[in-house]
């Protein structure tokens, strides 16, 4: 590791010592004491089968689950669903919009909390009869009429990622609401200044997970939680105090229905030799069949077959380690 | 949906009952290609870029004040005291200015809502905001947020009747794309500051964000034909490219100063030689270079299919059809990228004219549209900022340099649906008592009211609630 890197990284080593090799981000706080008590589980030099360094194309991988970019309408997580019992099978995103990951045949809510006056209970009625034709519309606004009703006090104003964590564990603790809950998290694009910007966002996520536990309350010990993103950063740093786009870089499992409290790696090293094309951590884990396990072994479904449905054009394989308790 | 509802609201910001579409739609339409005004009423008041840049200026010189003082007192604890209350002052400088720069932004965002709500040649209007979302710039960080709304005053709004190259190097050079896409502090490694850098032990250097995005979004598209080698050899040939004035990075002391904010090219900063991307070579010197360069990927016909497919996608429907994207892309390779000449072909496409709507409005669309049919003129300040946030479209805030999606699966989630409902009683209830629902519903949306619309405005409890629900009526959704 070059010098420049070693003063990128020094809050990447000022952290919780994971074991003799890996250490946590000093902001991750919570995320440690998950650590240690056996509810985090980390998977390192981890990446897709497909190898984008675009942004929109790797996302989109990420989210549809299929080996070229914009080649599938729906996203995994939408197939994910058709798996499910009825009762497991109701997702919600807290976004404004749709994901791509969530989108597809099986229908899924959406929320988030805004700061507009709420309308009268009147127009409301009046909008939902003025959509009785429009099939579209009609399902749209029945979902969100009734995911406002069970978010109740947390639909007014901007959440924080603490709050945000809060909203989602009330939104799946409810009895016949959703019981998978979609995050996005941006702004992990760091070209520049990325000391002080990774540590930021680092911490609002590390808020995010413990506000999570914290508000599923008994339900965590049942809970999954992953966290992936699309792509790693390059290992040495750019010209300008940030990392550009690279390949293969860290997943997380989280929820106390995870074995945790261990790191999986294949380590690839970081010598010239050992990065891939040269500037990238070498993937050596596929994301998406570590995916796939761990919603197979959560569900109790059959892994090739989850594999087939979520990443349907996939060339990878289940990943074989236990990653859920049993 | 008829032809005149057609040109009015898929063509068109959607229309104003005080100004009822007379004569042949097309005719229009095509006779707004020469009455665009790029600097109209509503937007000569805007900060200018002097006084955009004078802050961020001012922002950078309070920073750099604040810091040496600090430095100092840690170095001289027992003087800490003594010099402590200047510190505030500092502070408040700088709150000051930041406080300024975001009401220079809501300012932009206001003046180009009016701009939107007034323009007598709204299909122009429409394809500023089609081009500033093709160069998207997100005011995410200080320098951008008051530099986003410029860059489509200055460098699309001049350019959108003209061709599409001298709109991308307009844009490129524009400091808000600049700085946004990392570009002004890029170093060529082997540089005059590359080399004393290295000599320094500092490997500082190349950052191939705008390089990659201007092959990706603005020009080629994903699948253009470009490798991860024309990617870095284009970020080598832009190096130099950068901003005089408003940032202190390792580039600024080889900037000559071309006035705060403007663009200015750093000899010093550049790498050296010839470059080879996309199969040709580039041996310009100096800024020539990253000229040619962009000038070649303005006429690439990879260039012209990825514009000619996000148009077609615009103007006919969420899967563009083939024939159109092709029409499209003949016009604008036969033309030399003619921009006019490219809208000209879209008008002339059967396919923009199809009866059933062919888009879901995003969140800018319908408050453009709602304020239009309200016939409002003006907004209270702050409004269209507040607003357009709340809706999920905060103006030149995409997060993204992909800009905002173009598909109506982004913009209608039950969530959303939900705020444009709340949103809409705020609107509706500033109209007067004496407006008539049932007239301004005729005039906004011609021959296109279904009987069930028709029904809910005649049964709405007031005239304000009779508005609310024509803006959220299932037509009015969409175009």
């Amino acid at each position: 590791m070059s010098s420049e890197r070693r003063a990128l990284a020094a809050d990447s080593l000022a952290g919780a010592k994971l074991d003799n090799f890996f250490t946590l981000h000093a902001q991750l706080k919570e995320t440690a004491k998950l650590y240690s008590a056996r509810e985090a589980l980390f998977v390192h030099a981890t990446a897709l089968p497909t190898r984008r360094r675009s942004h929109f194309d790797a996302q989109n991988l990420l989210e549809t689950g299929g080996r070229k970019p914009y080649q599938h309408n729906d996203g995994w997580m939408n197939r994910l669903l058709t798996l499910l019992p009825r009762q497991e099978g109701q997702a919600l995103a807290l976004a404004p919009a749709i994901p791509m990951i969530l989108r597809g045949s099986h229908a899924v809510s959406s929320f988030a909390p805004s700061a507009l006056p709420t309308a009268s209970d009147d127009l409301l009625m009046r909008v939902s009869a003025l959509y009785q034709q429009d099939p579209q519309l009609h399902a749209v606004w029945s979902r969100a009429i009734a995911t406002r009703a069970q978010a109740g006090d947390l639909a007014d104003g901007r959440l924080n990622a603490g709050a945000m964590g809060q909203l989602a564990a009330k939104l799946l603790v409810g009895g016949d609401g959703a019981r998978i809950a979609l995050i996005e998290s941006n702004h992990w694009d760091t070209h520049a200044g990325q000391r002080t910007s990774i540590a930021t966002r680092l911490r609002h996520f590390d808020n995010m997970v413990v506000a999570l536990k914290k508000g599923l309350g008994p339900v965590w010990a049942n809970t999954l939680v992953i966290a992936a993103t699309e792509f790693g950063r390059t290992v040495a740093p750019n010209g300008t105090g940030g990392t550009d786009h690279g390949t293969g870089g860290a997943a997380m499992l989280f929820g106390g229905a995870v074995e945790g409290g261990k790191v999986i790696a294949d380590w690839p090293g970081l010598g010239p030799s050992a990065l891939y094309e040269g500037r990238d951590l070498k993937p050596t884990i596929d994301l998406d069949g570590l995916i796939a396990s761990a919603l197979a072994q959560h569900y109790g479904l059959d892994p090739r077959q989850t594999m087939r449905v979520l990443f349907p054009d996939s060339s990878g394989q289940p990943f074989g380690k236990t990653l859920i308790r049993a | 949906m008829a032809a005149p509802a057609i040109a009015l609201n898929r063509f068109g910001l959607g229309a104003r009952p005080d100004e009822p579409l007379a004569g042949d739609p097309k005719r229009w339409l095509l006779g707004q290609l020469g009455r665009f005004e790029p600097r109209p009423a509503a937007l000569r008041s805007v900060p200018s870029r002097a006084e955009v840049a004078a802050d961020l200026t001012g922002y950078m010189t309070a920073g750099r004040m604040g810091r040496r003082k600090g430095a100092r007192m840690q170095a001289d604890g027992a003087q800490q005291a003594a010099a402590q209350p200047a510190m505030p002052s500092r502070k408040e400088a700088r709150q000051e200015l930041v406080r300024d720069i975001h009401g220079q932004y809501r300012l932009m965002n206001s003046a180009r809502l009016v701009s939107a709500m007034t323009t007598t040649t709204p299909f122009v209007e429409r394809l500023v905001h089609f081009w500033a979302n093709h160069f998207a710039v997100s005011a995410d960080r200080l320098p951008t947020v008051g530099l986003a709304g410029l860059l489509e005053f200055e460098a699309i709004r001049p350019n959108v009747l003209g061709r599409f190259g001298d709109m991308l190097l307009a844009v490129e050079q524009h400091p808000a794309m600049l700085i946004y896409l990392d570009q002004a502090q890029s170093i060529g490694p082997n540089s005059q500051a590359g080399q004393r850098a290295r000599q320094r032990g500092n490997n500082r250097g190349l950052n191939e964000n705008l390089a990659r995005e201007i092959l990706e979004l603005h020009t080629l598209g994903v699948n253009g034909g470009y490798t991860q080698a024309d990617v870095t050899e284009f970020a080598r040939a832009l190096t130099g490219w950068t901003v005089s004035g408003v940032q202190r990075t390792r580039v600024s002391r080889y900037v000559r100063d071309a006035g705060p904010g403007s663009y200015s090219f750093a000899d010093a900063v550049h790498e050296p030689g010839a470059r080879r991307i996309v199969g040709r070579s580039y041996a310009q010197p100096g800024e020539q270079q990253a000229r040619a360069i962009l000038s070649d990927l303005a006429t690439h016909p990879s260039t012209a299919r990825f514009l000619a497919t996000k148009l077609t996608r615009h103007f006919a429907g969420d899967e563009p059809p083939p024939a159109m994207v092709d029409r499209l892309a003949r016009a604008y390779l036969s033309s030399g990228g003619d921009l006019p000449t490219v809208y000209r072909a879209i008008i002339d496409s059967p396919e923009a004219w199809a009866e059933r709507p062919a888009k879901f409005k995003t969140p800018w669309e319908w408050t453009v549209s709602s304020m239009r049919a309200l016939g409002e003129r003006q907004v209270r300040p702050g409004l269209g900022s507040q607003l357009l946030k709340q809706l999920g479209q905060p103006t030149w805030q995409p997060g993204s340099p992909a800009g905002w999606a173009d598909t109506a699966a982004s913009w209608t989630g039950p969530d959303a649906m939900l705020r444009r409902v709340d949103a809409v009683q705020r609107l509706a209830s500033g109209a007067g008592s004496q407006v008539d629902p049932r007239a301004i519903a005729e005039r906004v949306l011609p021959g296109v009211l279904s009987a069930a619309t028709r029904t809910a405005i005649e049964r709405a409890e007031s005239p304000q609630q009779g508005l609310a629900l024509l803006l959220v009526s299932p037509e009015f959704m969409r175009r």
